[in-house]
């Protein structure tokens, strides 16, 4: 990039905007990259300003990456400034002749890629700019989505809306921070051992002579989650909120596992950590090729519980099973691997959007199956029963009850 | 560290594993003679009791090198892993201070975080100078420590010394030769087996074990050895919760060795089932037909 300060201001026809002025332009970019989800202060602005006036704007990749190098300042905002940035200055005719020598960010991919129907929104926005096409808003229906959605094309595409609302009430949600006490000490005042290193050192202080007797309290830290979601046909209403639910608990804590399970079991742990929401479900639907299939939940359960129960269960984990529970070919099988997962948890809990129906009851197979098997039972359909989970997971475990001391028969 | 004790190649590897009676897959051999090579810890995991323990053992005994072991468990914390000050002797010698009238408090915080009142523990001890050549460090089922004592154990691995704040820092003159092993009770951060060298420690195949039970079990017959051996590879095709390892083999043809078996019956299978698996379910899967098929299977040779 040429940095050859020019103390004029230069007039960028080049970008040939509706307004014509290259500040209006660079505001309601701000704007639009504000709308869209990345964090864009005045200040941003005022340097991207100061940054175009110090570059001579020569083609449209040196004004590409000047903005970029000010707005984004994380790596997982670049796919949406790459986006908007297209949008936005897409009307430009004139770059069209230089766009053939000049490299651009490559995003031509053949499916829509995530975020963009959140940059297209933000871009739709009421602003000086009307010819960006107007997409139409989705509004946040807890109950019906469409089909396609969890498609992998689509289903890396939330509308802003949806986004904006859910966050909203999930950012909400108090998360419970320790709950589970640890076999480690720190300096705590109120701990109940002696610290007899510190203790000996501060007694130096006064020649020997022990008068400040320092403590050790025991860590407390969050218990683990295993989430163990369902995303067979019947649960395809609710899946997306439930990862997005997840997404931002994985956010949260550090110690959260996620599988995901139809035919078969898929660990998208490691997906759910891209701090973006798109970006985390987009790599989380491209791994898992079962999306809206069948259900298969005592094979999912016995995948789990033979290959990963005892890697992610350690240091009493709490399990959320989530699931509706109908599966068609319920057996004892189901019975066994619902058992031996209820037995190697700290807390099983077993959340079920049918619950939602005031008549529900467990006549389906399955569900008769599972229900000896956990600690409790709850419903999880919209918000608040999610907020309702979150005070379970944040209150003090049951006692053990029966249930696991069961006889042999 | 004396190099010239160390393996020249991998098969010389192989022969000092086998001359000790371990009887190792070359793969493994592989990774334990570049980890001393190239001075990188040796990260290993897999089931249990399948020999993950064993080769740090063996390596020691072979190398002539002393064997420091750290069994991990939950709680772990510095004061039981790297070091701890004997705060008993320091306040006697403080008494002792005020006895004799020393009032200089300089002297006497130096006096007491002196080394004699340091009580070394393992991680410290494979630190030190040893005559015979760097200690084998043997860090034992890593899984079951906590999260935060890994991140402490990454510092330690990475330059090979340990600050203690009102010492001093202790710096190994030869980096012990290290081994970790992992069950997988939970999975280990990348950023530590990135600094390993990583090796699955897979159950071995029928020959392999043949081998290893014949050299483990002086006095077994040959025949009750093959049907040991079918018998247990046949027991981890099914599908169990916990299929015997190794360490199992060698207990369960020890066991039929004390019974004086002579070859394998349903009886005599049943009644020491106890020896090869530990789950109830696993046990009463084993029972009646499918115990007589599998048997059946691997006692036809």
């Amino acid at each position: 990039m040429t940095a050859e300060v020019s103390c004029t201001m230069t007039t960028i026809d080049h970008l040939n905007p509706p307004t014509g002025h290259m500040a209006d332009n660079v505001v309601g970019f701000g704007r639009a990259l504000r709308a869209a989800g990345i964090p864009v202060g005045p200040g941003a602005v005022i340097d991207a300003l100061d940054a175009l006036q110090a570059i001579e704007i020569g083609n449209r990749a040196d004004v590409y990456a000047t903005l970029e190098a000010i707005f984004v300042k994380r790596h997982e905002h670049m796919l949406i400034f790459a986006q908007a940035f297209d949008l936005f200055f897409r009307a430009a005719e004139d770059w069209k002749h230089m766009l053939d020598s000049v490299p651009l960010p490559d995003h031509a991919k053949k499916k829509p890629p995530p975020a963009s129907r959140r940059v297209q929104e933000a871009l739709a926005q009421p602003s000086a700019r009307d010819d960006v096409p107007q997409i139409q808003e989705q509004e946040l229906r807890l109950s019906v989505s469409d089909k396609e959605i969890l498609q992998k094309k689509d289903f890396a595409q939330m509308s802003a809306a949806e986004i904006a609302e859910v966050t909203r009430a999930i950012a909400n949600m108090k998360l419970p921070q320790a709950e589970l006490r640890t076999r480690r000490y720190q300096p705590d005042a109120k701990g109940l051992r002696l610290d007899m290193r510190r203790t000996l050192r501060s007694s130096l202080r006064t020649g020997g002579e022990i008068i400040d007797i320092r403590k050790l309290g025991r860590i407390e830290k969050p218990a683990p989650i295993v989430a163990l979601l369902d995303i067979s046909g019947s649960m395809s209403e609710y899946t997306r909120l439930f990862l997005h639910f997840l997404h931002a608990i994985t956010d949260a804590r550090k110690r959260v596992s996620v599988f995901l399970f139809g035919t078969r079991l898929t660990n998208v742990t490691r997906a759910l950590r891209a701090r973006d929401p798109d970006e985390a479900l987009a790599s989380c639907s491209s791994s898992v090729e079962d999306w809206a299939g069948g259900t298969r939940i005592a094979t999912s359960l016995h995948s789990f519980n033979k290959l990963w129960g005892r890697r992610v269960l350690g240091q009493g984990a709490i399990v959320l099973l989530i699931s509706d529970g109908l599966e068609r070919e319920a057996d004892a099988k189901l019975a066994f691997e619902m058992d031996r997962l209820h037995r190697s948890c700290r807390r099983l809990i077993w959340l079920n959007p049918l619950l939602r129906y005031s008549g529900f009851e467990a006549k389906a197979q399955g569900i008769k199956m599972m229900l000896p098997h956990v600690d409790e039972f709850r419903p999880v359909h919209n918000l608040t029963s999610m907020e309702g989970l979150i005070e379970a997971l944040s209150a003090p475990p049951p006692p053990h009850h029966m249930s696991r001391i069961r006889s042999a028969a | 560290m004396s190099a010239s004790t160390l393996p020249k190649s991998v098969d010389g590897m192989l022969e000092l594993l086998t001359s000790r009676g371990y009887l190792a897959e070359r793969s493994l051999a592989t990774v334990a003679y570049l980890s001393l090579r190239m001075g990188r810890p040796l990260f290993l995991e897999g089931e249990a009791g399948v020999g993950k323990t064993e080769i740090a053992k063996v390596l020691s005994a072979a190398l002539g090198r002393k064997l420091i072991r750290l069994q991990c468990y939950e709680g772990l914390d510095v004061a039981s892993a790297v070091y701890e000050w004997s705060s008993a002797a320091q306040m006697i010698a403080i008494r002792l201070a005020e006895a004799a009238g020393d009032t200089d408090r300089e002297q006497l915080s130096s006096d007491i975080f002196a080394e004699r009142f340091l009580i070394k523990r393992p991680l410290l001890q494979a630190l030190e100078p040893d005559v015979a050549g760097a200690p084998v460090l043997l860090i034992d089922e890593l899984d079951r420590a906590d999260e935060a004592f890994e991140a402490y154990l990454l510092e330690i691995l990475s330059d090979f010394q340990v600050t203690i704040p009102e010492f001093g820092t202790i710096r190994a003159p030869h980096p012990p030769i290290v081994i970790i092993t992992s069950n997988r009770t939970r999975e280990i951060h990348d950023a530590l087996k990135r600094r390993c060298l990583y090796h699955w420690v897979d159950y071995p195949e029928a020959e392999r074990e043949l081998a290893i039970v014949k050299s483990r079990v002086p006095g077994i017959s040959a025949k009750l050895s093959q049907q040991v051996v079918h018998f247990v590879q046949a027991l981890r095709e099914q599908d169990f919760y916990k299929s015997p390892g190794v360490a199992e083999t060698i207990d369960w043809a020890t066991a039929l060795t004390e019974l004086d078996a002579r070859s394998l019956t349903p009886q005599l299978v049943g009644d020491t089932l106890g020896a090869l698996l530990k789950y109830q379910d696993d046990i009463a899967r084993m029972q009646g037909d499918t115990l007589q098929k599998v048997l059946k299977d691997a006692t036809s040779d």
